[in-house]
């Protein structure tokens, strides 16, 4: 089973318009890595230079901020929504 | 538009997405008109872009700001405007005719001179900026009102925000002021004086189970799909941030168009912080006030600290934590504008500090006590830390200092409830009111003794 992703307006140019994609299972690198090999360019705009994740993205997997569990180590299992948002300010 | 099912708990009246207003789909940039702001720009890698509905770089993921093309601006015109925050529309991303336009009316609020507060302090100078008179008491009635203004000009027709209170307060109020629809997301468990403070204006109120962090999420995939929704702290942010650069004028016009040497400010999202630093900057680079340097401290609950935590460590990079802290309105454990707070307080020699809740609870009295203000939460943090600092020596008693007060004590009474034991009654009888006053009956009679 593949693990859906959410995909945040600003980063829909590079799935054709699509919200939502599927990737394979695996760490929250891989997954991003699997995303990367099927739209190529789109890891660039999630993680940095050193590979991190960028400051102002959050991810979460499921109902977990990645950054509150393993980060790009969190495990993404089968059918486990994974999100990609922008910060958003305060309420 | 689309339209995804809301799973959670509505009030009346049931919100129906209007098909009847055009336009539906994010408006186009050329034809708005946002006086003087030029462009929206990265504060991360300074990619530009056209004033629109845009809120995140499409390069970085960084938070667009608005840039200006500002012209001279003197005093006497800021002094000529309005009684309100639209006296510095010429410093906004607003209309020109802002003011003639349906809104609600915030700003202007007093900058009251705490002396008794300083005394029990220490302190020569103390100031309190205090935002309970704003329309829906607190200060998020003028970046909503700003927001608003810009929104209805890009075209949007439905008001948004995830909230922890104030700001649903504000949207829904702003939104019948103006005659449009207004969503509101707030955590379930938050204040019901908030809740029902929202659902009064008739907003479509939806109680999400989890934490501020959780329905901030939610409404980031809402407003993804609903692009026709101006979500005032998501896809509109870079102009509802502005307008907290109004509090910031204020001070500054209220002071005799002067800046103070210290300010301790609420840190939520830390982007009010944010914007009082630029608001300052903006009024000395315009030659609207002497260049001072100003110091900028932020204050923090210490069950949701990550902006004090990051300071601490010296880091840039904010960890996010779980909230666990009375100070609801400030329980933003990813705070986006984080790394900029730690950037101002560094820049000017500040600090970042947190306070427990006992401490938090302590200080609103000591404010009410004082000063006659009863503020919420987030100024019973503000106070508390403002002490902490004073205590660690790292903040001047002797210089000329501000806090704000962000918003009203009446929003959340529960802080304070089991903090203050009343008398039980007594008949209406001399005799008993003898016997309270002079201590018999516990703590009642201390007050007056």
């Amino acid at each position: 089973m593949s693990v859906p992703v959410r995909i945040p307006t600003v980063l829909r140019t590079f799935t054709g318009g699509a919200a939502e994609v599927t990737v394979e299972p695996g760490t929250l690198s891989e997954v991003i890595a699997g995303l990367d090999a099927a739209y190529p360019g789109i890891a660039a705009r999630i993680l940095d230079d050193a590979g991190k994740l960028r400051r102002f993205i959050n991810v979460y997997v499921g109902d977990t901020d990645v950054r509150l569990a393993d980060g790009l180590q969190t495990q993404v299992p089968p059918g486990t929504s994974v999100s990609v948002i922008p910060a958003v300010a305060g309420g | 538009m689309t339209s995804t099912p809301m799973t959670s708990t509505a009030t009346t009246p049931v919100f129906t997405p209007s098909r009847t207003v055009p336009p539906a789909r994010v408006p186009s940039p050329s034809g708005a008109r946002l006086g003087n702001a030029s462009a929206l720009a990265c504060r991360e890698c300074g990619a530009t872009y056209q004033l629109g509905a845009q809120h995140a770089c499409s390069e970085c993921f960084g938070p667009l700001e608005v840039r200006y093309d500002l012209p001279p601006i003197s005093r006497e015109l800021i002094e000529a405007g309005p009684r309100n925050i639209w006296r510095y529309a010429s410093l906004l991303p607003v209309p020109p005719e802002v003011a003639a336009t349906p809104n609600t009316e915030p700003g202007c609020t007093p900058l009251v001179r705490a002396d008794n507060l300083a005394r029990v302090l220490g302190m020569r100078c103390l100031w309190v900026k205090d935002e309970r008179p704003n329309p829906t008491h607190s200060f998020k009635d003028r970046v909503v009102a700003v927001a608003l203004a810009a929104a209805v000009e890009l075209g949007y027709r439905v008001l948004a925000c995830p909230s922890t209170g104030n700001l649903a307060n504000a949207v829904a109020a702003a939104a019948a002021r103006a005659g449009i629809k207004s969503v509101v997301l707030v955590p379930a468990n938050l204040e019901p004086q908030k809740i029902l403070a929202s659902a009064v204006y008739g907003c479509f109120l939806v109680k999400v189970d989890g934490g501020y962090d959780d329905v901030n999420r939610l409404a980031s995939e809402l407003a993804d799909e609903h692009e026709d929704w101006a979500f005032v702290n998501v896809n509109v942010r870079p102009y509802y941030a502005e307008g907290s650069k109004t509090i910031g004028y204020e001070i500054a016009e209220d002071l005799g168009w002067r800046l103070p040497r210290q300010i301790v400010v609420p840190v939520a999202s830390g982007a009010q912080l944010v914007k009082i630093d630029k608001a300052f900057g903006e009024l000395a680079s315009l030659g609207l006030v002497p260049d001072a340097d100003v110091r900028v401290y932020g204050a923090q609950a210490s069950g949701c600290a990550p902006v004090a935590a990051a300071f601490a460590a010296g880091d840039d990079v904010v960890q996010p934590v779980r909230p666990d802290t009375i100070a609801k309105s400030l329980a933003i454990g990813n705070p986006a504008d984080g790394p900029y707070v730690l950037d101002v307080v560094r820049r000017t020699g500040g600090w970042v500090a947190d306070a427990p809740d006992d401490e938090i609870v302590d200080s609103i009295r000591l404010l009410a006590a004082t000063e006659g203000i009863f503020g919420e939460t987030a100024v019973g943090v503000t106070l508390a830390v403002l002490r902490r600092l004073l205590a660690a020596g790292q903040l001047d008693p002797a210089a000329e200092t501000v806090i704000i007060n962000s918003g009203d004590g009446l929003k959340t009474l529960d802080a304070v409830a089991g903090a203050l034991p009343l008398a039980a009654p007594i008949r209406p009888r001399l005799a008993e009111f003898a016997r309270l006053r002079a201590g018999v009956n516990h703590d009642a009679g201390s007050a007056i003794a």
